[in-house]
């Protein structure tokens, strides 16, 4: 055991003496592996980094959070046919359906209702309308200043709560709560600021202004009704499949849907959105792992391809150690030890490279920093020792077998 | 005197015994006796030249002395073991322990310095690397290299690298040295200081033997074997040699004295 121990250690030591006395030649034959493993922990680092931040996303909305949103089908929108949610079917929802303990309608205003101006300085935004259930709905609390409360909402009361990011965009100095902005050209007071909650994929999730949900119907005007979307909460999450199948038959009374007719809205919850976006993250990271697979078998192809030249070019130096007393075995360890240890130090800086190029990414798209998962890191190296042993095989035996005389005499 | 030196080797069984050995060579359908009925004593410390034409077997006979190749039938004792038959890995080991190389185009690894190449026999039997430093850097001190230990086979002129291979033939402290053709690449004067190494190794104990087919190399062996066609065909002692060792005996007695 300790003999096989002592190989091992001397096949290392000539491997790394041989890949230092052909430095360039040995980066060049593992330049495949470099790129492999760079590959596979540069896309699992920014999938990983992308899944756990959208993961964080929906944690903050909480597992029993429902939210509707009118659905027209690709085939009835291309016949001009627009699907709506209405404050009605709110109404409905609200009366009707029990177990529920915080609803809130969310209506955009669009148009000129976009355009928010303070002294003279003018931005568009995102501005929703919304009730005082939205805070605790999707988790987003004042910093400072308070949220708009039922009375605010009962009274169509021109009161503002801003994200952070519209007081840079409007250049709002000093105390921002108690000021008075423009929406839409009406004066509004500005009652609250809301957390900072930065940005994801560049998109600043911190751009909006929320009002109550009566004084945007107000300002949005009568001539149409608008689209809105329900978000809710349940009681009880064991609940939430008996509650969303109460709201599916309420929707549909309400829209006049015929037995055959699909729904022309969706019903989704926080946990199944969480699942859709881990399916696709999943099967992504799968379908690269796959491309990447291939990549690093290509990589072997060209270490085997390499080493077989190299024991051909080494002949004589096999047949000189074989005189010396090297036995098969030894011949053996010491080529394929040399293919794993290239495969293993191109899998470290391919390593250090895919790390980086992770990072670099997830900066680029304003990411959370890139997590590298331990798997990963293990895959990554179990495969390429994996390759070199596979490659290094053929080449191994090819030196380990040949004829001492043979090889002595090889010029 | 010189008989009571033979009687006392008598009694010693011979270091390297071959008996009936032939070697046959199949090329296609011809085939022929490279070596043939080939019988030989070699005696401790002999300091043996094997001459002769080219194609007259040398090759075979060095191979097979030197457990590189197996003869086709025979016997072939060293130090009183047999190792015609035996498998490549216990061959390999007996080549470890038992016999130093030595050869015309030097053969050392060309990567590795001086001391490494020395090292390298000793990696074999498993010795510790701060064992086999101690070790080469006495063989490299013995051939005279001593400042030469870091320097590459190619920074060495030949007759240093020559002396590079004869510390690494000596290193594992062999029972024979074996040395093809050793001077056949160096210029004259290299090559009397090769020779004079070896006179001196073999003053100190060592069994050499010298493949060559230069009659100025043979004649400063103490034995000559003459091999023509695969067969023995001379075996004489060297008269001048004797006389010489016989002086340098009696230089090294009286000093004693």
């Amino acid at each position: 055991m300790s003999s096989v121990f002592f190989k091992v250690v001397e096949s290392t030591r000539s491997a790394a003496h041989s890949v230092r006395a052909h430095g360039f030649r040995s980066f060049l034959t593992t330049l495949g592996i470099i790129i492999g493993v760079a590959s596979v922990i540069a896309v699992v680092s920014v999938v990983q980094g992308l899944s756990s931040s959208i993961t964080s996303q929906f944690d903050d909305m909480g597992t029993n959070v429902v939210s509707i949103n009118a659905f027209t089908p690709l085939k009835e929108r291309l016949q001009g046919k627009v699907a709506k949610l209405t404050y009605r079917d709110f109404l409905e929802i609200q009366y009707k359906v029990p177990g529920i303990s915080h609803i809130t309608p969310t209506v955009a205003a669009t148009g000129p209702n976009g355009v928010v101006q303070y002294k003279g300085e003018s931005t568009a935004t995102r501005v929703v309308g919304t009730g005082s259930s939205y805070q605790s709905l999707y988790g987003v609390f004042p910093e400072t200043g308070r949220f708009f409360n039922i009375n605010d909402d009962k009274s169509r009361r021109r009161v503002a709560v801003l994200g952070d990011s519209i007081i840079d965009k409007l250049e709002i100095k000093g105390a921002v709560v108690g000021q008075y902005i423009m929406i839409g050209g009406e004066w509004f007071k500005v009652i609250g600021v809301l957390e900072k909650r930065g940005k994801l994929f560049g998109f600043d999730q911190d751009d909006f202004i929320l009002l109550p949900y009566t004084t945007t119907r107000a300002l949005l005007g009568g001539a149409e009704e608008p689209d809105i979307s329900i978000s809710l909460q349940v009681d009880n999450a064991n609940q939430l499949d008996s509650i969303k199948q109460h709201i599916q038959n309420l929707l549909r009374r309400n829209h006049n849907l015929s037995k055959e007719a699909a729904d022309d809205f969706k019903i989704s919850t926080a946990e199944q959105m969480l699942e859709t976006v881990n399916s696709i993250t999943s099967s992504t990271t799968m379908v690269l792992s796959g491309v990447v697979g291939i990549s690093l078998l290509v990589g072997g192809i060209g270490i085997m391809n390499i080493m077989l030249v190299s024991v051909t070019e080494r002949t004589r130096e096999i047949g000189i150690q074989k005189a010396l007393g090297a036995t098969r075995v030894d011949i053996l360890l010491q080529f394929l030890i040399e293919a794993v240890f290239l495969c293993l130090l191109g899998g470290l800086i391919g390593l250090a490279i895919g790390y980086g190029i992770g990072a670099l990414v997830s900066n680029l798209i304003d990411l959370p920093s890139a997590e590298v998962p331990m798997w990963a890191v293990m895959l990554s190296f179990g495969f390429s020792a994996g390759v070199g042993l596979l490659f290094g095989i053929i080449p191994a035996a090819k030196a380990a077998n040949l004829d001492p005389i043979d090889a002595l005499r090889y010029e | 005197m010189m008989s009571d030196i033979f009687q006392e080797k008598k009694v010693i069984a011979p270091i390297i015994s071959l008996k009936n050995i032939a070697r046959l060579y199949k090329m296609g359908n011809q085939a022929f006796y490279a070596l043939n009925n080939f019988n030989l004593d070699i005696q401790y410390n002999d300091f043996v030249a094997i001459t002769g034409q080219s194609g007259s077997g040398k090759s075979t006979l060095m191979n097979i002395l030197g457990c590189l190749d197996y003869p086709t039938s025979g016997e072939y004792k060293l130090k009183e073991r047999d190792v015609a038959k035996l498998d490549e890995t216990t061959l390999a080991g007996i080549r470890n322990l038992e016999i130093g190389f030595i050869f015309q185009s030097f053969n050392l690894l060309p990567r590795s310095s001086a001391l490494q190449n020395v090292m390298q026999p000793l990696i074999y039997r498993g010795m510790p690397i701060k064992e086999r430093r101690i070790k080469a850097e006495l063989a490299l001190t013995r051939v005279g290299l001593k400042d030469r230990i870091d320097h590459l086979p190619n920074q060495l002129s030949g007759g240093q690298r020559q002396r590079v291979a004869i510390a690494r033939a000596l290193v594992t402290e062999p029972a024979i040295l074996l040395a093809d053709e050793p001077t056949g690449n160096l210029d004259s004067a290299t090559t009397m200081e090769i020779m004079a190494l070896f006179d001196e190794l073999h003053q100190d104990g060592q069994t050499l033997i010298i493949v060559t087919h230069e009659q100025e190399i043979a004649d400063r062996c103490q034995r000559v074997i003459r091999l023509t066609d695969g067969c023995l065909v001379a075996d004489s002692l060297n008269p001048q040699i004797e006389q010489h060792y016989k002086e340098q005996q009696l230089i090294k007695e009286s000093a004693n004295v």
